[in-house]
């Protein structure tokens, strides 16, 4: 941290490459290139695009990074800084990125806010904005002020000169718990305030420190934004299901499930579909690239994913079931029991319905004129099989 | 040869040809796709616990539940397009101006319809030789809601899927706030289902024992039977005209000028 700071109050580093940087503080050419290899395999590039990678950082310029704080806990830093890879937090974060970011800043109060106009002023239009964390709207914006100025009026301005805008982490991308029913603070996510600007959300509570690094160095690479899905997120990362690229999901298709925390099955390492594993319903990377250096994910570790790289995942609770509440009805009411109420009810309905017929209509039911076997004229011979379609 | 004897029918019956072949076989396919539907889809939502003790490896019911799932939806879909063609090129009975109530009549007999068959305040006879004007608004929202099944199960099911169709409606997931929400109504609107079948089942006993004119037996053979005393009140009904008037026979003169 305390070196982080250093760098960051000391330097104007900006005419150097990332490569010079990482010469600068004793990276080798070959730890250089390992470094390119891993980061463009996670970003899902082939050998070609290693070598992109490795020219980029070679030849581009550093990006001026603006990384704001709102309404969070400051986990997705936390994850990007926990990174397996020495250079994802020492280089990108330390060196090619930050300008201003409220936790690791050397300055404080009017210098710190100094440095952010210095930023957004001498870099207009090429600056990328990093937020973490949602913007409370409620209350005119009181609940997170910084420098006396609410949160939303900070992110307006810095977002005005922004080349492209990532919101890290479900605060930013959804709102988290923060905006989980009844939202309070009117806890908005950054897309729904920001417009005319590229916004990749960067889902997860926090997002995989590798899939963070990915999409910066992507940005790097190939000067624009990754390819994005219907809700923001770089395909790269989020186009598949954790539920399909999971190691228990033969489990899941043989139909052996974990029925209890502490069962057999549990043991067993079966599919916790039935312990409310919000896998087939969340996209992220946690089955491939996994977390901590690849050591392991929720599901490895015999917890169910509970979906924090979806909206509204706190709402889609309980986490423990696989059926959840349905909105409208109040906690813990599933659609079943909506609909076991509904079907009794109908079935009810129908039974009053029945009798009420054989009572309301007896007379229509009953009898007709001229139907009585006693009262019939005498007949005249029908042969059966003499129907026609069509009597005059 | 012995002929049996048949009392005289007290009143005569006109037999109406109301449903083609391609309706019945509508109904009875879709019928069978929407059983097959909640129950393997009941069975996706909450799988009873059967496990054999064996590896993964050996076993794939669950899997096999999904497929026919699928398919099932798959067949139903097609069903559906199929009643909706035939909703322009079947008979009057069968046409979809039928299912938009957009006629003061049909508003005339859907509030005759329910103080007669569900509130039973009224005896009057209701004449309909199809569906009765409230029977097919319920059908236009069962179509709706079959619609809402159909866009957002491809929806959910478009990631396990290579093919271009499912992936048109994946527009769903974020409409919804994403698949786990999605999935809920998807769960959801499946009562709805239930709760159709429940009142349908119920109200063509109801309509076959009232009325007598043979509507279960119509999803059958197609015929219906009406009382000839009704013919005139069967004749002079219509919401629209379904085409031209047939024209008059080649052979016969027209009406004089």
């Amino acid at each position: 941290m305390e070196t982080i700071a250093k760098t960051a109050a000391v330097a104007a580093p900006d005419q150097q490459t990332v490569y010079e940087q990482m010469v600068s503080r004793g990276v080798s050419r070959r730890e250089f290139l390992k470094f390119c290899g891993w980061i463009s395999a996670c970003m899902g590039l082939g050998t070609e695009g290693m070598a992109q990678v490795a020219n980029a950082l070679e030849n581009k310029r550093r990006i001026p990074v603006v990384w704001m704080h709102f309404q969070e806990c400051t986990c997705c830093s936390e994850s990007f800084l926990r990174s397996s890879h020495p250079i994802v937090a020492d280089i990108l974060l330390d060196k090619i990125s930050l300008d201003y970011t409220e936790t690791l800043l050397a300055a404080s109060g009017h210098q710190a806010e100094a440095c952010l106009q210095d930023t957004i002023t001498k870099y207009k239009g090429e600056y990328l904005l990093c937020v973490e964390g949602s913007v409370p709207t409620g209350a005119d914006g009181a609940y997170c002020c910084i420098g006396g100025r609410s949160a939303e009026a900070i992110l307006t301005e810095v977002a005005e000169g922004a080349k492209a805008v990532i919101a890290w982490g479900n605060c930013a991308c959804s709102g988290c718990v923060q905006a989980a029913k009844p939202n309070p603070t009117g806890a908005t996510p950054i897309h729904r305030l920001i417009a005319g600007k590229p916004v990749v959300n960067v889902q997860g509570c926090p997002p995989i420190a590798e899939v963070m690094a990915g999409v910066l160095v992507h940005l790097l690479t190939f000067d624009r934004i990754p390819q994005l899905d219907a809700l923001g997120r770089p395909k790269a990362f989020y186009s598949r299901r954790v539920h399909d690229t999971c190691y228990r999901r033969p489990n899941y298709d043989a139909g052996l499930f974990v029925e209890s925390f502490d069962d057999d099955n549990a043991r067993k390492g079966f599919c916790l579909y039935k312990m409310g594993c919000r896998g087939p319903t969340t996209y992220n990377s946690c089955g491939t690239i996994r977390w901590n250096g690849g050591v392991s994910f929720p599901i490895q570790s015999g917890h169910g994913c509970i979906g924090c790289s979806e909206s509204n995942f706190w709402d889609n609770g309980p986490f423990y079931t696989r059926l959840t509440s349905f909105p409208g009805f109040g906690i813990e009411t599933t659609a079943d029991r909506i609909g076991m109420v509904a079907g009794v009810a109908t079935v009810a309905g129908v039974a009053a319905h029945a009798v009420l017929t054989n009572i309301r209509k007896h007379d229509e039911i009953g009898e007709q004129p001229g139907e009585s076997a006693a009262a019939a004229p005498p007949p005249p011979a029908v042969k059966p099989e003499d129907k026609g379609g069509t009597q005059p | 040869m012995r002929t049996n004897t048949l009392p005289a029918p007290p009143h005569a019956f006109q037999r109406i040809y109301v449903w083609e072949l391609p309706i019945r076989f509508y109904h009875w396919l879709n019928a069978l796709c929407i059983l097959t539907l909640i129950v393997t889809g009941f069975i996706i939502a909450n799988p009873p616990a059967i496990n054999n003790g064996s590896e993964a490896a050996f076993s794939y019911w669950f899997g096999t539940t999904r497929f026919i799932h699928f398919a099932a939806a798959y067949i139903f879909v097609f069903n559906l397009l199929v009643r909706i063609y035939w909703g322009f090129v079947g008979n009057q009975y069968a046409n979809w101006k039928n299912f938009l109530p957009l006629r003061r009549a049909q508003y005339r007999e859907i509030f005759t319809v329910l103080r007669v068959d569900i509130l039973e305040t009224s005896n009057k006879v209701i004449v309909a030789i199809g569906h009765n004007a409230l029977a097919y608004l319920t059908y236009t929202v069962l179509f709706l809601v079959s619609l809402f099944q159909v866009a957002s199960g491809f929806a959910l099911y478009a990631k396990m899927s290579h093919w271009w169709l499912p992936q048109l409606f994946t527009w769903m997931l974020p409409l919804f706030g994403g698949d786990a929400s999605l999935r809920n109504w998807h769960h959801f609107a499946t009562w709805f289902f239930i709760v159709f079948t429940i009142i349908h089942v119920y109200l063509v006993f109801y309509h076959d024992y009232v009325e007598g004119h043979g509507v279960i037996s119509s999803m059958a053979g197609g015929w219906k039977f009406l009382p000839t005393r009704h013919r005139e009140a069967v004749q002079g009904k219509s919401w629209f005209t379904v085409g031209k008037a047939s024209p008059p026979h080649p052979g016969r003169p027209g009406p004089p000028p």
